[in-house]
């Protein structure tokens, strides 16, 4: 275990900034794909 | 029925349709718990960069995000080739499928990379051989995907798409050896078959798990992808 706290693990020893910014992206690109895939899924059923 | 028949026989859109259903459905489950197992080890267990501090963390979607940005686009050249030589409706479908993901992947590539940048080099761009030629490959899905939707005959846009995409492969070892043929600003490859890993195995672990997480995504993505565009040509 590497975090004293939750307080910590979000400050990423003062990098937090950059660690969330690039896993924040990411997980937005992901919502982003899999919300266009499920769209585009029902429209061509319908 | 022998192994040969049956690849002709998924190659078929139809009746690869349920096939690609089955296959992404098994694909998003491993990914999901890869993903888990993968953040778990790059977040609680693997130990803080004795010289990066924190911010080497940033290396659990950086990596695999690249490797996935280069995989992706041979294979989507790939699918097109075959799209071209032999004029295989599947083939150009998948090429076709896998382009939006592949794209994203390199844009995650470029922007970890970035935000890695700034912390460690004092600077979020640098015009280096490897950045440039990464840039590149975004450029070049983006035109794929552009070209293909600017034509409207689809068997005019698989060809034409698929000669930017064979065009284009030429840059991916570029991207991969840049950091050998020019003096980059770029670390060289962390991970090699023929060296012992540089990195302590826990981040090693977790960069691997995180890389399979990303593949099996990508799968999943793109053949959920590809029954949307055979339902909508067929």
């Amino acid at each position: 275990m590497n975090w004293g706290g939750w307080s910590e693990f979000w400050a990423m020893g003062g990098y937090g900034f950059y660690v969330w910014g690039s896993y924040g992206v990411m997980l937005a690109c992901l919502a982003l794909e899999i919300v266009l895939l499920r769209r585009r899924a029902r429209e061509v059923k319908a | 029925m022998s192994a040969a028949i049956r690849w002709f026989w998924f190659a078929s859109p139809q009746t690869f349709f349920p096939l690609a259903g089955r296959i992404a459905l098994a694909c998003w489950a491993g990914a999901a718990v890869l993903a888990a197992a993968g953040l778990y080890v790059g977040f609680f267990v693997a130990p803080t960069d004795a010289q990066q501090g924190e911010a080497y963390r940033i290396i659990f979607i950086h990596v695999p995000a690249a490797w996935m940005s280069m995989f992706l686009y041979v294979v989507m050249a790939f699918w097109a080739a075959l799209g071209l030589a032999f004029n295989t409706r599947l083939s150009s479908m998948m090429a076709s499928a896998i382009a939006p993901t592949g794209a994203w992947m390199t844009f995650l590539a470029l922007w970890t990379g970035a935000l890695w940048g700034r912390p460690t080099w004092g600077a979020y761009w640098v015009w280096d051989a490897r950045l440039t030629s990464e840039l590149i490959l975004l450029f070049l899905y983006l035109g794929f995907m552009a070209l293909q939707a600017a034509i409207d005959d689809p068997r005019r846009a698989n060809r034409a798409g698929a000669l930017l995409a064979i065009v284009g492969v030429v840059n991916v070892p570029i991207i991969y050896f840049s950091v050998q043929w020019w003096n980059t600003l770029h670390q060289g490859a962390s991970v090699s078959l023929t060296r012992a890993p540089s990195m302590a195995s826990t981040m090693l672990a977790g960069m691997l798990l995180m890389a399979l997480a990303l593949w099996l995504y990508s799968i999943a993505a793109s053949l959920t992808r590809v029954r949307c565009i055979i339902r909508e040509r067929e």
